[in-house]
């Protein structure tokens, strides 16, 4: 992976700095010390349906988006195999450990079926990296749409190893120190802790030089081949630590289902998670998380809501879709952009001259 | 054609070969033993003959898509609602006026305004502008399934073959020869031999308008290089309106034809869609003649696939793609720009 031969940026006086250096307690803002509070103390707020079904949920789907957003935002390759990745990752624990399907189900301990599960969807995820590299921009997106519906056909024509169209249900997550990883308030914790691994590990490789020299390569592949970089070698290591985190993610969404089935990498799945990565942002790590919020919100409560309104509840998918629709229409960067041209309207000094705007931002229009 | 033969000979002689083993297979009577490996003849025809059509199919729809992105480099993921809509609207027209060739009129014509809506309203505003394209129409597509299932509900589709088109016919081919010696000959639907005949037509007509009058001109001049085409003079925002209305009005009317020949469902949109990606991917960006390729080969894999290893004969598509895309990421008869 270590195609430079930097090993950190160096700072104006001269001495080397990691991706960290700068970062103390005292730097990092406000917010980010108020959101971590509420996530923490999220069990003492709201009741374990909450924390199961919606916020449980989010974080996975965040993450899944999240790897989404690395390969989008960062690499400028937007792939749509990630759900796939994911799904794959819960089938392999499906099949290598415990399942209700004992005749294929083999039983492993789980420290034995989580590593080979994560290693064996990462391994999916780089080969299909490996091929849509071969392409650029908009093929991407088709050839890896095409790899998922694949997936999704395959695993729902395979009965000795994906067990057709039923899947796998019965699956646990392991007793561990005495705690029933499956009750709401630890399982919340369980994904809470690795969505916030995944989170800063994202933030971390996009300020270390691979991330930068990713970003170089979405910026202008050729002059960062013409630098010397390895422009292929840098794209599919994006997809190994983008499946990476993908296939965690779908061990903790077999957890959370209990099952797994074709259903969960179908087509429409996959095409959620670009939705929510979309809706949410792809320019920042944080996005993915605010579009799976809302997509969540919206997928448990549209359909009381639409209800309530006078409308039949089956028209969810075009709320879904007319939101999704008017976002990307008129804000391509998500919810996170929209926030962001706001507040630049309302406080903020002109990037020209210095001066500060009028009250109406009327150096904006 | 002699460049290719001049550069590749040993795959021109195993093309040569397999195109020989074909014709043979088709009209000769089978063996015994070859019976005995590969089924009846009847099946082996009917599969062949099933992907042959379901190809045209493919084609009709595909080559809308590819004239798309060829021209504007516009990534039309609604395209799949058109077909379904055509269809839809084709059954409509069929069921209150009875004529059933009416319908293909009317889908052109309704069709193909929405693909003018949708080039202005939409893709004008957005030009060059990849993922936004692929995503404000993958809403779209969204949206518009939504409201085709709220309308015409998640029933099964047909249209019903005139009179004059149903029924089988029978084909000069021998399938088996009876044990008194009286051959069998291979009976066929009348509508899908025409289905066939029409596609192959209105394929050869793209390729001549193409080719030979002065809007084909422009329209690919403009593949080549756009902006210096603007720069002649012409009004390109018009041919992109035209050609967006053309393959537009043909994914309709692929979905008439889609709808006598099979049926129309929800998920049909997206089933073409993903059809023409991989018919496209396959035969490459922007090329008729690849379209033309793509289709043949996905619909005969399909086919063949369902008949010789029905389980994974969706699979098999996508592994043609694959491997399409290992050795020949541009398609097969793509070009490299």
């Amino acid at each position: 992976m270590a195609v430079t031969e930097e090993t950190g940026t160096t700072s104006i006086d001269g001495k080397p700095q990691s991706a960290w250096s700068g970062l103390s307690l005292g730097s990092i803002p406000t917010p980010y010390w108020i959101v971590g509070a509420v996530m923490l103390l999220m069990p003492a707020l709201v009741g374990p349906f909450f924390l199961f079904q919606v916020f449980g949920w989010a974080l996975i789907l965040g993450m899944i988006a999240l790897s989404l957003m690395f390969l989008g935002g960062y690499g400028g390759m937007v792939s749509l195999v990630q759900m796939s990745v994911a799904a794959c990752a819960a089938y392999m624990l499906a099949i290598f450990g415990d399942s209700a399907i004992t005749q294929i189900s083999l039983g492993w301990p789980w420290w034995v079926a989580i590593p080979i599960a994560l290693i064996i969807a990462t391994g999916f995820g780089t080969l299909t990296g490996a091929l849509a590299v071969r392409t650029e921009g908009i093929y991407t997106i088709m050839i890896t749409l095409a790899i998922a519906s694949a997936f999704f056909y395959f695993t729902r024509q395979n009965y000795v190893l994906f067990n057709g169209f039923s899947g796998f249900n019965g699956v646990k997550p392991p007793q561990l120190f005495g705690v029933d990883w499956r009750q709401p308030i630890p399982f919340y914790y369980l994904t809470l802790f690795w969505a916030a691994v995944a989170y800063l590990s994202v933030l971390y490789v996009s300020r270390a030089p691979f991330g930068l020299a990713l970003q170089g390569v979405r910026d202008n592949a050729r002059r960062m081949e013409a630098l010397g970089y390895n422009v292929t070698a840098h794209r599919i290591a994006a997809y190994v630590f983008a499946s990476f985190i993908a296939a965690v993610a779908g061990i903790l969404l077999v957890w959370l289902n209990g099952q797994v089935s074709p259903g969960t990498a179908g087509i429409g799945p996959a095409i959620d998670i670009l939705i929510i990565a979309v809706v949410g942002g792809l320019a920042r790590p944080v996005g993915p998380f605010i579009g799976a919020i809302i997509y969540v919100l919206l997928r448990t409560f549209a359909l009381d809501f639409m209800v309530s309104m006078g409308l039949s509840g089956e028209r969810f998918q075009l709320l879904v879709g007319l939101v999704f629709l008017v976002i990307v229409f008129w804000s391509p960067d998500g919810i996170l952009g929209l926030w962001e041209r706001w507040r630049n309207r309302m406080n903020s000094t002109d990037p020209l001259t210095g001066e500060a705007r009028n009250k109406d931002g009327g150096s904006e229009a | 054609m002699k460049d290719f033969m001049a550069r590749n000979p040993f795959w021109s002689l195993i093309i040569v070969l397999a195109i020989c083993f074909l014709i043979w297979a088709i009209f000769a009577p089978w063996p015994p033993g070859f019976v005995d490996t590969f089924g009846r003849k009847k099946i082996f025809l009917n599969a062949l003959f099933n992907g042959v059509t379901l190809g045209a199919l493919y084609f009709l729809v595909a080559s809308g898509f590819t004239l798309i992105f060829g021209l504007m480099k516009n990534v039309n993921l609604a395209h799949g609602s058109l077909y379904l809509l055509g269809g839809y609207i084709g059954y409509d027209v069929a069921n209150t006026t009875g004529w059933w060739l009416l319908s293909f009129v009317v889908v052109f014509v309704v069709v193909g305004a929405m693909g003018v809506l949708l080039q202005v309203l939409v893709f004008q505003r957005m030009e060059g502008e990849d993922l936004r394209q692929t995503l404000v129409t993958i809403g779209i597509s969204i949206v518009v399934a939504d409201l085709m299932l709220w309308y015409w509900g998640g029933d099964f589709y047909q249209i019903l073959t005139p009179d004059w088109l149903s029924g089988p016919i029978q084909l000069p081919i021998v399938t088996a020869v009876k044990s008194s010696g009286e051959a069998v000959f291979l009976k066929y639907p009348f509508v899908r031999i025409v289905i066939l005949v029409a596609s192959i037509v209105i394929g050869l007509a793209m390729w001549l308008s193409l080719n030979k009058t002065r809007v084909g001109m422009l329209i690919r001049a403009g593949v080549d290089d756009r902006d210096m085409l603007s720069a002649t003079g012409v009004r390109i925002q018009r041919v992109f309106v035209l050609v967006f209305a053309f393959g537009a009005g043909l994914a309709g009317v692929a979905g008439v034809v889609g709808g006598t020949f099979q049926s129309l469902a929800p998920g049909e949109d997206t089933r073409f869609l993903l059809a023409s990606l991989v018919v496209v991917i396959v035969g490459g960006m922007g090329s008729i003649p690849g379209a033309a390729l793509g289709a043949l080969l996905i619909g005969l894999a399909e086919q063949f696939g369902s008949v010789y290893m029905p389980t994974y004969a969706v699979v098999l598509t996508f592994l043609i793609m694959v491997v399409v895309l290992a050795f020949r990421p541009q398609g097969l008869l793509g070009e490299r720009r």
